[in-house]
């Protein structure tokens, strides 16, 4: 069948919460539908969710979102899809049943396994294949801890019963179908999170694979980021899945950066500063990811280097939920407005090690500079700064390994509604800050890949139009007082170093 | 004056006596500890129980304290929670509209501007967070004073300052413009506060319909303005996104 909707659904399956939403041919939205899904914490470190309430999740805010716009399925003409990237989940293809909870990318469970990975070569053994250092966030080393822990589970996916998916792939086989005929791919940007993908050539890595036990059976099929994968079942029926992109690649190019050099950073839980590097694949030197940006259909990939940092709009929340010093996430710029300055404190919220540029599973978080004369106030203001000087230590890094002067930063997330910190970040880069119109920028860019690959967009030039500056903050910090400030925030870092012995990660 | 109501006093009385211990108190209790009828007691704690304020233990029967105490307590709005929850819908009617949309509310004499969207078309524009506009002239003024006693307290009885010819400067005026507001629901300022420049304003309310802010759009005249009217679909489109907003602080439908 031929739909012949006016509007595309986007389903973002992010870590907290799943989340349907419609947007217009001028990429505004329509309706949202949001569910937040359980976080499961077996122990220090374990982070897990259940990937069948997930499925439950997404049909709901499905349902939601149709609901709420007043919509049918007749009215969507393509589904995009966008996740969370790296959580793991292998399942058995003849019941749908998950086999075990997925492996959130936050869960560290496979640090020690990550350093025998490394055997004498070290964190950078597959970097030169993958663009990734071995780290326990990405989903290869995942894999072979369920296979090692999940009783029987190695002979069932060396039989060929187990699927691996990413929660791209874990939706749109279910979207598609399930154990009728579901559709098992996932796009490239979600597999350039495995460690098992080869950069350059976009498919499996077999040699890889072997050296980290998995079995190519469980893998699926690599696919462009926009193109149609199958039809959906259920409430959607017929309506082409046309996107998958990973949360942050979706952001990238919800955010339209389709040039090489521009830039985007998402502010959420964490956040994830994405450049694009066009057709290049830029090796970092300076601890970032190389990472394919998206690819359209059968056109070449659009690679980007990607810094993360761990800990940005959780320190808020756990200052909230933890400490109780803010009765909402919101009220941190209210405390951080008390006071004029962070009355000699730094926080640097290290709290499972250190992301991009230093990658120190190692580090732990500090509290640095405290006197008597430090307010809640000081450490909100500490708190937000800490997010800004995060983001300075990724773009200088950026700049050092693709040689790209930033010129303005685009930024999106939950975050920028938060005024002080924008202004922050504007202030310790010493660039523009813009917000675009849609903060929506995850769901837009899966929406985006979708309707472009069922020709609902005719180019990217269409979509570059729909991209308008809702916001911007100016530098208003001087040079020395910047310089001065990055100094301390640099020996603040330095003291989270070297705080977790050896034994004790393992 | 009449004196002060019994039944009010009593209630006051329980809810203290509720509020000093950690222990859930029953019947007995409490009309022993305040020298009540039981009868007296139970008709009060019911009422109570009723308006959330007291709530009682299904198994023990015995009574404490309510959610809704809690929620009085908590009904201040941060204004950067405000901001937080605007913010799709402030976007999406700057979009819609075509202009610039501030958020404002009432601080000290005037609008504190709390949130500010560009207008649309990507030329050079200054965020304009954090500074203040006056409550008499402009749309976002103008609906809290209608709405907000506080406001209207704020004001005071003038004569305000003139900004232009066509600024109100008498309390009289500004009385007869909030009843009007309060009848129809959005404001219009053409050119009240500055030259070439008309707003359109609508309230934000919370749950329990507090006036806690308000919305607007504003532009030039000649865009914002049809044969000497504002026009009725941006009227449209600001009163709709004031319900967005305020429906997302948890307001019913209205």
């Amino acid at each position: 069948m031929t739909s012949t909707g006016n509007y595309i659904a986007a389903i973002d399956q992010g870590t907290t919460s799943s989340r349907c939403i419609i947007f217009g041919a001028d990429g505004r939205i329509v309706a949202v539908d949001q569910q937040e899904h359980r976080q499961i914490f077996p122990q220090p470190g374990y982070v897990e969710h259940d990937a069948a309430e997930i499925w439950t999740r997404v049909q709901s805010v499905v349902r939601g979102a149709l609901d709420k716009a007043g919509l049918t399925k007749d009215d969507i003409r393509a589904i995009g899809i966008t996740n969370q990237r790296e959580t793991t989940v292998l399942w058995d293809k003849n019941t749908g049943e998950p086999v075990h909870n997925a492996l959130v990318w936050q869960d560290t469970r496979t640090e020690a396994l990550c350093r025998e990975l490394g055997r004498n070569v070290g964190q950078d053994r597959f970097r030169r294949e993958t663009g990734l250092p071995l780290a326990s966030y990405f989903a290869g080393p995942k894999i072979r801890w369920l296979l090692d822990n999940v009783e029987g589970l190695r002979e069932r996916a060396e039989a060929g019963d187990i699927l691996f998916g990413t929660m791209d792939t874990w939706v749109i086989w279910n979207l598609t179908g399930g154990v009728n005929g579901g559709k098992h791919v996932t796009d490239v940007t979600n597999a350039s999170r495995t460690m098992l993908m080869n950069l350059k050539t976009l498919a499996w890595d077999e040699d890889i694979a072997e050296s980290m036990g998995v079995p190519m059976a469980v893998l699926p099929e690599i696919r462009s980021s926009a193109e149609v994968y199958g039809e959906a079942v259920g409430d959607l029926a017929g309506v082409p899945v046309a996107s998958a992109l990973g949360d942050q690649q979706a952001a990238l190019f919800g955010q339209t950066c389709f040039d090489e050099g521009e830039a985007k950073s998402t502010y959420g839980t964490g956040t994830f500063l994405l450049l694009n590097t066009g057709e290049k694949i830029v090796n970092s030197y300076h601890g970032l990811l190389t990472t394919v940006g998206y690819r359209i259909g059968d056109q070449a990939p659009v690679y980007a280097l990607e810094g993360s940092i761990a800990v940005t709009g959780s320190l808020v929340q756990w200052l909230r939920d933890q400490l109780g010093i803010i009765s909402t996430a919101a009220e941190i710029e209210t405390l951080a407005n008390t006071v004029e300055d962070n009355g000699g404190a730094y926080f640097v919220p290290a709290f499972s090690g250190l992301f991009a540029p230093y990658w120190r599973s190692d580090a732990r978080g500090v509290i640095a500079g405290l006197t008597r004369y430090v307010t809640k106030g000081h450490l909100a203001r500490a708190v937000l700064e800490a997010t800004a000087w995060q983001t300075r230590e990724v773009v200088d890094a950026m700049q050092k390994d693709s040689g790209v002067e930033l010129t303005a930063l685009k930024v999106d997330g939950g975050m920028t509604s938060n005024n002080l910190l924008m202004q922050n970040i504007a202030d310790v880069l010493d660039v523009p800050v813009e917000r675009p119109y849609v903060a929506e920028t995850t769901a837009l860019g899966a929406a985006y890949a979708a309707g472009l690959a069922v020709g609902f967009w005719n180019d990217l030039d269409t979509l570059r139009a729909n991209w308008h500056r809702a916001a911007e903050w100016t530098p208003r910090m001087d040079e020395a007082t910047r310089e001065r400030e990055y100094k301390k925030w640099l020996k603040a870092v330095e003291r989270t170093m070297d705080w977790v012995e050896e034994e004790e990660t393992d | 004056m009449p004196g002060p109501i019994q039944s009010l006093s009593r209630a006051a009385a329980i809810l203290r006596l509720l509020a000093g211990g950690e222990r859930r108190l029953g019947l007995s209790e409490v009309a022993t500890a305040l020298d009540l009828a039981k009868g007296t007691a139970h008709g009060i704690l019911r009422t109570l129980q009723q308006e959330g304020f007291v709530e009682q233990d299904p198994e023990s029967g015995k009574y404490q304290l309510g959610a809704e105490l809690l929620r009085l307590g908590q009904s201040y709005l941060d204004v950067h929670e405000l901001r937080a929850r605007a913010l799709v819908w402030a976007d999406d009617l700057a979009r819609a509209a075509g202009e610039t949309v501030y958020l404002g509310v009432l601080h000290q004499q005037g609008v504190l501007i709390v949130h500010h969207v560009f207008r649309p078309d990507d030329t050079r524009q200054v965020l304009e967070v954090g500074s203040m506009q006056p409550l008499h002239s402009t749309a976002l003024g103008k609906v809290l004073v209608a709405y907000d006693p506080v406001a209207r307290g704020e004001l005071g009885d003038g004569p305000y300052e003139s900004y232009t010819l066509r600024t109100l400067t008498e309390a009289g005026d500004v009385d007869a413009e909030c009843a009007l507001i309060r009848e129809r629901g959005w404001t219009d300022s053409v050119e009240e506060t500055w030259e070439g420049v008309a707003s359109i304003g609508a309230l934000i309310q919370d749950r329990r319909r507090n006036p806690v802010g308000a919305v607007c759009i504003s532009g030039p005249v000649e865009r914002v303005c049809e044969d000497g009217f504002v026009k009725p679909s941006l009227v449209a489109s600001v009163r709709s996104a004031a319900r967005a907003i305020s429906r997302d602080l948890g307001a019913g439908r209205f």
